[in-house]
């Protein structure tokens, strides 16, 4: 095992300029205006449900990136760190979980503002929000124990055994959350029917996946940036 | 004991180490008094919160006794590795020719010693406080426990270990596991429902197939995972 000596040799990162203007951010973030003006004023919403129904354009990209795209690159980033031992694996899979924390609590927030005005709850007991809820404070707890340890190799080292477990808990969760439905049957409860979506929604869907997806990456190269400059100025401290 | 070279044994390593914290257990009883007294207050508190004519005991019954499992096998899983941390004793015990993985099952089995121990005091406690009629479904109820204890502490030790290497130590322990409990206490709390309610053991299978799955991967990843928690 590698201690935190040979780590700074190895793959701590030279202090280097930041770019004034983050074009891909810049470029997602129009992207994702974009998408907006075009769910808003060119798309039409659910006859039944309303403009409430706008959400969609952001509900599901966001659990789609949070859930699997930011978790996932947590997990294997944080695997990967163990056996290569390379620093910049550790700040992708922070730079995930942290965008991705971002993400999954969007979420969340649509979800129970969609949940409140179709179903009339904010939330409900449904397996899919639990699994969401726990997701959301399996991340929380990988950024807490971030926090909680000074030295960065250790830090990294121990995050990373969360974030691998993390990825076994994910399918035991699934498992539970449906055992819980199917002995507690709850009153039918009204969901959104997306398969039978219109073309025009599809589009604007897929416009803001795509949108989404860009925007979750330049966060995440953001945030990894970030990460690199700290790590480098941490160096130069010790020295 | 003989100081002829023996060849290094898991299992005899383990069980090892465990013994050696519990005998440290016993003669302190500092983890298992704290816990237990834990464990009946909030038993005796909890029959405070409830209306009795609202609500009938044999429904509250499971979610309190897995609700006071929980927070009690927390209080015991921390005190595991504050004890190696006295005058660095986890540095001896690692400079023993002992392997990590041998560590990590000798704690967890002297954990799995304690949270059963304080499961067979809670159990009686909650049929005598809350009413229960006594028969042979707890002999089920007990099976659940114990099936449930098993993955509780294996993912239990592993974060103990983690959080004791960090700034908030025994405050970051819950936050941690918590959620990694979840596939362990919803079923855990379900099948006693069941059972206690009567119903066959055939009718928990489900749960007890999570349970045992639980189980068998999270023994095999934490006991895996653990030498990644030491430092070198």
């Amino acid at each position: 095992m590698t201690t935190a000596t040979t780590l700074g040799t190895r793959s701590t990162p030279e202090p280097s300029k930041m770019p004034a203007i983050d074009w891909l951010l810049v470029l997602a973030l129009l992207a994702v205006g974009g998408m907006v003006v075009r769910a808003i004023m060119f798309t039409p919403a659910d006859a039944a449900l309303g403009a409430v129904q706008r959400l969609l354009y952001v509900h599901v990209p966001s659990a789609i990136l949070g859930t699997y795209v930011a978790c996932t690159i947590m997990a294997i980033g944080g695997g990967l760190f163990l056996w290569l031992k390379d620093e910049r694996l550790d700040r992708i899979a922070e730079s995930a979980a942290e965008v991705g924390f971002v993400f999954l609590t969007v979420n969340l927030v649509t979800g129970a503002i969609w949940g409140k005005s179709s179903w009339g709850t904010a939330w409900a007991w449904e397996p899919r929000l639990m699994s969401a809820l726990f997701l959301w404070f399996v991340v929380l707890s990988y950024l807490v124990l971030r926090d909680a340890i000074e030295n960065r190799e250790a830090r990294a080292r121990l995050s990373a055994v969360l974030g691998v477990l993390a990825l076994l808990l994910v399918p035991f969760i699934h498992m539970t959350v449906y055992l819980f439905r199917g002995l507690h049957p709850e009153p039918i409860v009204l969901k959104p029917d997306k398969p039978s979506m219109p073309p025009e929604m599809l589009i604007t869907w897929l416009v803001a996946l795509g949108a989404f997806a860009l925007f979750f990456f330049a966060l995440l190269r953001v945030r990894y940036q970030w990460a690199t400059q700290r790590d480098a100025r941490a160096a130069l401290e010790q020295q | 004991m003989s100081t002829a070279f023996r060849e290094p044994s898991f299992v005899a390593d383990a069980i090892r180490i465990a013994r050696k914290d519990l005998l440290i257990e016993f003669r302190t009883r500092s983890g298992f008094l704290s816990a237990a007294v834990f464990a009946l207050l909030s038993l005796a508190i909890f029959r405070f919160s409830w209306d009795p004519t609202a609500v009938r005991s044999i429904d509250l019954a499971p979610g309190v006794l897995w609700v006071i499992f929980t927070f009690a096998g927390l209080l015991g899983l921390n005190r595991s590795f504050n004890v190696e941390q006295v005058d660095r004793a986890m540095d001896a015990l690692l400079a023993s020719p002992v392997s990590r993985e041998a560590v990590f099952a000798g704690k967890a089995l002297g954990n799995l010693v304690f949270v059963v121990a304080v499961q067979l005091l809670a159990l009686p406690t909650l049929a005598l406080f809350f009413g229960l009629p006594v028969g042979p479904e707890w002999w089920g109820v007990l099976a659940v426990a114990v099936l449930a204890a098993i993955g509780f502490v294996a993912v239990g030790t592993l974060f103990a270990a983690v959080a004791s290497n960090t700034r908030l130590a025994e405050m970051l322990l819950p936050m941690l596991a918590l959620p990694f409990f979840v596939p362990v206490l919803i079923p855990a709390a379900q099948a006693t429902s069941s059972l206690l309610a009567g119903r066959p053991l055939h009718e928990v299978l489900p749960e007890l197939k999570i349970l045992g799955a639980f189980d068998i991967v999270f023994v095999a990843a934490c006991t895996l995972a653990f030498p990644f928690t030491l430092e070198e």
